[in-house]
């Protein structure tokens, strides 16, 4: 699933575009070990956490596509980290559950 | 019409980040050069360091031609609204511009104040303080305590002020320091292994990952199969992440041989009483900033074993603690089969 049909689904906005960015599984959480620890490659990581540290959890797992939920706002380091490592930003009024409802057409992210 | 005195709260030092470092960091045990130096100095400086202890504050059925008067008589440009030390908003000029341009200066503070806050801990490291100035237009932030009461005001002309000064004790000292230096350091002796360096700072999780990330490319320029690349990323981070959260500052190093890559990092710090319960998912130390970044979910130890073909903790409390991921090249099978032996 492409980053646009993401923002489509979640009634998104696209923060950061990225050229050819997609996923292919959902990981939601806010606890960034936790997502190092379980989010697939190619995930769309469904979270709050508007900073830079969720960028480099992103490089590390293989996610090209964050959804920031609450419309959380994209701080300019975050927005500028994620161009220059390729990993598009879309925000989102919707709360966590909403946008994994609203992505239920994706699997989760494979058990580790 | 009765005058509001302005409330002065005096601001209490608290100790809620007891685990944020006691010492600063030796930057030449790190291999030391200026900009580690720098970089310690932002994490090792705290809100609560530089910030104004005595806030003026205004009670929330004070009107605004009061709050106006207050903010003339002190040349402040914003107001906190507080009571009994808990904030309720902030009331700054452009407020009080509104005000008079709408009629609204007998109304009380409470109706016209910003009540939707963006506030600092006192606890932080000053170079988040940096990060807010730079991705908020506020030119200041209210400092809370770990019970949420107001102990401060912070400016950026605070921080400023105070990391000038800082900075040329710093420089005096790498001065006196390069004027002892006798000789060059000695050559590197030639080695079989690539291995690289990084020094990781305490608690500077705007630079956390940096390390992990460069790992990360170098495995790729040598070409490691990528499963096992993120493996090594994946515990790379983490160790870096646990020195920054929980260490004094320490190093991270990266060995490749033919057939394996190490990941060590050694760190100054208070070490770590009871390995067995740190290793162990969701047992963590860490204070509530570092977990409202997402960081001290007490998963570092625990993913850095699961991922690694061989995992050892060496640590001494109140010195050091010291581990080791390895991981074999030629092994290609999911880690989930495998596992730290």
């Amino acid at each position: 699933m492409t980053a646009r049909e993401i923002a489509e689904k979640t009634g998104g906005k696209i923060e950061v575009d990225v050229e050819g960015a997609s996923a292919e599984n959902v990981y939601v959480g806010d606890l960034l070990s936790d997502v190092m620890g379980h989010a697939g490659d190619l995930c769309v990581l469904v979270t709050i956490q508007n900073h830079l540290n969720t960028l480099a959890v992103c490089t590390l797992v293989g996610c090209e596509v964050v959804v920031l939920c609450h419309n959380r706002p994209v701080p300019p380091d975050m927005a500028e980290g994620a161009k220059r490592e390729g990993v598009a930003i879309i925000t989102t009024p919707m709360s966590q559950y909403e946008v994994a409802l609203a992505l239920s057409s994706l699997p989760p992210s494979p058990r580790k | 019409m009765s005058e509001y005195s302005p409330t002065i709260l005096q601001g209490q030092q608290t100790n809620d980040d007891e685990i944020l470092a006691k010492t600063p960091l030796d930057a030449k045990a790190l291999g030391g050069d200026s900009s580690v130096v720098i970089m310690e100095l932002l994490q090792r400086f705290k809100v609560r360091d530089v910030m104004k202890r005595q806030v003026i504050g205004i009670p929330r059925k004070a009107t605004m031609r009061e709050a106006q008067r207050i903010l003339r008589e002190n040349r402040i440009s914003g107001l906190p609204v507080s009571e009994d030390g808990r904030l309720y908003g902030i009331i700054s000029v452009n407020d009080i511009i509104n005000g008079l341009d709408r009629g609204w200066m007998e109304d009380t503070v409470d109706m016209h104040m910003a009540s939707n806050l963006v506030v600092l801990e006192a606890g932080m490291p000053i170079s988040f303080a940096l990060r807010y100035f730079n991705n908020y237009t506020y030119g200041r932030f209210p400092v809370l305590d770990s019970n949420r009461k107001l102990v401060g005001i912070i400016s950026q002309r605070d921080v400023m002020r105070a990391l000038l000064y800082e900075l040329s004790v710093e420089i005096r000292k790498l001065e006196r320091k390069t004027a002892d230096k006798v000789s060059a350091p000695p050559p590197q002796s030639e080695t079989r292994f690539f291995r690289r360096e990084w020094a990781v700072v305490h608690n500077d999780l705007t630079g956390a990952g940096r390390a992990a990330n460069e790992i990360k490319g170098i495995l790729r320029e040598k070409k490691v199969d990528r499963s096992i690349a993120r493996r090594i990323a994946v515990a790379a981070y983490e160790l870096e992440i646990n020195i920054c959260i929980h260490s004094h500052g320490g190093v991270l190093v990266l060995v490749i041989s033919d057939n394996a890559v190490t990941i060590t990092a050694k760190d100054r710090g208070p070490g770590i009483p009871d390995i067995e319960w740190a290793c162990r998912d969701g047992t963590s130390t860490a204070n509530d900033w570092i977990r409202s970044l997402g960081f001290g979910a007490g998963m570092g130890l625990s993913n850095s074993k699961r991922v690694s073909d061989f995992f050892e903790i060496e640590s001494e409390v109140g010195k050091f603690t010291k581990v080791t991921c390895a991981f074999n090249l030629k092994k290609l099978e999911d880690p989930a089969a495998g596992g730290a032996k």
